[in-house]
């Protein structure tokens, strides 16, 4: 494997994740991740719909109009959903309906048209595989990270598994119950966002204090200054 | 069940943002001021209430087992296509909308134009149909449910952008600027919204 096809697969993981960097794809992020299992299925099932349907435009993109480019992504997108779908409801039923629609929402998932759209269109087959199954690695390390600690916080189990021993069986652990619920996957988001950034800093973003906040802000960061320096 | 606790649910306790994060990359990425979040939030009501009634009259004369009877063919099910209608319907609706309004209502189009074509592609627009699908809803009520996620997600929307504005003048943590905060934010309006569960009418 070349450096170019080693960038092309590693750099969504954590340079430019998908979730933490691009906001794309949080949807269904979120509403799975109650437990690892789902969490796990879901990445799965994005990565498999991701990888093919990248390589898939990327065979077509000499053959699709511009003008219709849109359509055509959406119907390949939406044929290897309803295969994934259907498959998961033969072989994992009681997975199907734990998921719910959001099998289904991975069509709409901005992540896969958001590749087919801005890679896809332009770059090889082999290349546009690559990128396909980086961002859904990418993509899968959010929610297998989200899903884990939800699980383990607001059930004290993992997979299923008690861990932590729960204190209605005379255990310690008290689960968390906000964990299991929406506001919980928000904050776990919001501080996993903050700690890739803390980490990555060219990922932080400009401050967004309008023009006439940042004059004051330098004048009090100038006299304070020249009160430390005074007092030195 | 009751249309108007349906309504009020799927305004608030169902709320699609909130609850179940449908729609989040547009719910994050126009909440930067109130006018724009307005836009798409009347864009997105306007499409949720038209599309889900819609959908319904397709899933229940088009998709579900047995919906060909009539024609002599009791044995189709396409309900594995469902998902592709749907989306057709919908980009179908949108394309549509988006003519009837640049013609009678320019005004109108100015003001949601610009978000109209990214509904398409909407997951909060999809996951109201596939919701209604999979809870099984009669007309009535995919047209309140409709009506309802779409204010609902409106709603939503117009807060956090509020909420934003004012948050420019904060001073954030350099990792949490922007995004990382925002989805605290976000995190304490659904705690807000959740607290509306347990509120029964009538």
């Amino acid at each position: 494997m070349s450096g170019a096809d080693r960038r092309v697969l590693l750099d969504p993981l954590l340079d430019n994740n998908p979730i933490a960097l691009q906001i794309l794809g949080i949807c269904s992020a979120l509403a799975v991740t109650t437990t690892l299992a789902t969490a796990f299925t879901m990445s799965l099932a994005l990565t498999v719909v991701l990888t093919i349907s990248n390589g898939a435009v990327s065979l077509l993109r000499n053959h699709i109009p511009r003008s219709v480019r849109l359509i055509v992504q959406i119907t390949i997108i939406a044929s290897l959903v309803v295969v994934v779908d259907q498959i998961l409801e033969a072989y994992a039923f009681e997975m199907s309906k734990r998921l719910s629609v959001f099998v289904g929402l991975i069509v709409t998932n901005c992540i896969v048209l958001g590749r087919a759209e801005g890679y896809a269109m332009q770059h090889g087959v082999r290349l546009s595989l690559l990128d396909g199954l980086g961002n859904g690695i990418g993509y899968s390390l959010v929610l297998i990270l989200v899903g884990s600690v939800r699980e383990l916080l607001g059930s004290g189990a993992l997979l299923g598994i008690n861990v932590l021993p729960l204190a209605v069986d005379g255990g310690w652990f008290h689960p968390m119950a906000l964990m299991l619920m929406p506001p919980g996957a928000f904050f776990l988001i919001g501080l996993l966002i903050w700690g890739l950034r803390t980490w990555k800093r060219a990922q932080i973003e400009p401050s967004e204090l309008p023009e006439t906040a940042l004059v004051l802000e330098v004048k009090t960061e100038a006299a304070e200054g020249g009160f430390a320096r005074s007092v030195r | 069940m009751d249309l108007l606790a349906l309504f009020v649910d799927a305004i608030f306790v169902d709320n699609l943002a909130l609850s179940f994060f449908l729609g989040m990359c547009t719910f994050l990425a126009v909440s930067r001021t109130v006018p724009t979040a307005l836009g798409l939030g009347a864009a997105v009501s306007v499409v949720q209430t038209i599309t889900v009634p819609v959908n319904n009259l397709v899933h229940r004369y088009v998709v579900t087992e047995g919906a060909w009877a009539w024609a002599g063919l009791p044995d189709v099910d396409l309900r594995y296509l469902g998902l592709m209608v749907y989306i057709a319907v919908i980009a179908a609706v949108v394309q549509v909308l988006e003519m009837v309004l640049e013609r009678f209502f320019p005004a109108l189009h100015r003001a949601m134009g610009l978000f109209l074509p990214l509904l398409t592609v909407n997951c909060a627009i999809l996951g109201g149909s596939l919701f209604m699908v999979e809870r099984d809803y009669g007309f009535a009520e995919s047209a309140v449910y409709g009506a309802g996620t779409g204010l609902g997600w409106a709603l939503a929307v117009a807060l956090l952008a509020g909420i934003r504005e004012k948050l420019r003048y904060a001073d954030v943590p350099e990792g949490l600027r922007g995004l990382g905060v925002s989805f605290l934010v976000v995190g304490l309006m659904s705690l807000g919204f959740l607290a509306l569960a347990d509120v029964r009418l009538g």
